[in-house]
């Protein structure tokens, strides 16, 4: 049984560790060969690109050696996948090999796309990439005052990001002591301050007593960088000094290019991981279509599912388990503040005030997420 | 010529059914029908609010079985 896992990022590698561990007695004789399939040599934490940006963490400290992640029984190689021939149980890598499988596992994630809206990659900052979460960092140290606006496109990797920058931003202008100089003005695509309502109930409040103005059903248009106005697909205006973006994603382009899924997302069955008519072909993370939050938590959730339900097909033939929509988010209130959304699809979620304790947790979270790529956790 | 499109936002809290909808949205071409489902009760009234103020056409919705379908068509 061979199985292939196309992505190195927190589902494909958790998967593959995951796998390595149920799966050991057949890597070990012979009978499983478990391969991981990735674009870099390096992995990246990418919610630790969220305190880049505001200063509070450096970019090294975002990275670890992919391989040192990966358990030994894991064929790793750094050779992105360019054609997907599923007809043929083939892909085909950029080094020009094509390598068979039995279960083919695609995690390859997803990517801002700035340019999807006019004068937006120009004229904004933004924290999905090391060199914009770098810039964004430089950019704010340069700024001295005036209306600082965060907007927000459909659909983006982290639903948490929107709140949790803008709780930042004040905190960062109060430390640097231009609070009273800085206008912050939130918007957000529809009409309430975050998709989760229990979430809006706790943070619209929360702007109120910081001073953070907001406008709800607001839908990024076009920016006009020249005289600094944010136009929305609602028919509204609104100047900015500084505009900090959460650009729209898309998933790979490989996969469009592929035909696999508009966007480069892929149809996916919500509790089996699959791909929609296709029995041994799977889907993990920011690259499924399933309507949950696109997060390294529901990665990590589905990631386990499907390891257990690959490990029952390998050794009984049958899968043994749904996974049940969960995921689990913290919430950078500020600085020192924190707390937690966890839901799946059919219970919502319930977010507490938020603690210096779950802050202090969220910090302890940023270094244990290297256990939690290994499986460990 | 004008498709009919289904987003199929039962179960989601997060993004939710109306994100669901605004991305479809994005890659629907005008004339192009979108059927959401959704089992929240709330889309079949903060749909027709978002779809009015854009400026996209509200057709319908009703519930069947704990599922609401809300028909919206592009219109810009």
């Amino acid at each position: 049984m061979k199985i292939v896992i196309v992505g190195g990022g927190t589902g494909g590698t958790i998967l593959a560790n995951n796998l390595a561990r149920r799966l050991s007695g057949e890597l070990k004789n012979g009978k499983a060969r478990l391969i991981l399939l990735s674009a870099s040599e390096r992995h990246m934490y990418q919610p630790g690109l969220l305190y880049v940006a505001v200063g509070k963490m450096m970019p090294d400290e975002l990275y670890r050696d992919q391989r040192s992640l990966l358990e030994p029984s894991i064929e790793f190689h750094v050779d992105p996948v360019e054609q997907f021939a599923l007809d043929k149980n083939q892909v085909k890598t950029k080094s020009g090999a094509t390598i068979d499988y039995d279960m083919l596992v695609i995690a390859t994630g997803s990517r801002m796309v700035p340019e999807t809206i006019p004068g937006l990659a120009e004229n904004s900052e933004t924290f999905y990439t090391e060199e914009s979460a770098v810039k964004m960092c430089k950019a704010l140290q340069q700024f001295q005052g005036g209306k600082v606006v965060i907007t927000v496109g459909v659909p983006h990797k982290c639903p948490m990001a929107p709140l949790e920058i803008t709780f930042m931003l004040n905190d960062y202008f109060k430390d640097r002591g231009i609070r009273d100089k800085v206008q912050i003005h939130y918007t957000y695509p529809i009409g309430r301050t975050h998709s989760l309502e229990n979430v809006a109930k706790w943070a619209t409040p929360e702007f109120g007593r910081l001073g953070i103005t907001y406008e709800t059903l607001f839908n990024m248009k076009e920016v006009d960088g020249k005289n600094k106005i944010l136009r929305s697909e609602e028919g509204t205006d609104t100047p900015y000094d500084l505009l900090i973006a959460i650009p729209a994603h898309k998933g790979m382009e490989v996969l469009e290019k592929n035909g696999l899924g508009a966007n480069g997302f892929i149809p996916t069955n919500r509790t089996r991981l699959n791909m929609e008519g296709r029995t041994n072909v799977f889907v993990l993370g920011d690259t499924t279509n399933i309507p949950i939050s696109k997060a390294g938590s529901t990665a990590h959730f589905e990631a386990e599912a499907l390891g257990e339900n690959i490990a029952a097909m390998v050794k009984l033939g049958a899968p043994v388990r749904d996974y049940d929509g969960k995921v689990f988010c913290f919430i950078q209130a500020g600085k020192d503040r924190a707390t937690y959304a966890m839901f799946n699809y059919t219970t919502p979620p319930d977010p507490k005030a938020p603690t210096k304790a779950i802050h202090w947790f969220k910090l302890a979270y940023n270094k244990l997420y290297w256990s939690s790529v290994r499986g460990l956790l | 010529m004008a498709e009919k499109k289904i987003v199929d936002a039962r179960g989601s809290y997060c993004p939710g059914p109306l994100m669901e909808l605004i991305a479809a949205m994005k890659s629907a071409q005008v004339g192009d029908e979108l059927e959401v489902l959704s089992t929240d009760q709330g889309s079949a009234k903060d749909i027709p609010e978002w779809i009015r103020k854009v400026g996209h056409d509200y057709l319908e919705s009703k519930e069947e079985a704990g599922v609401w379908h809300v028909l919206v068509r592009k219109k810009k």
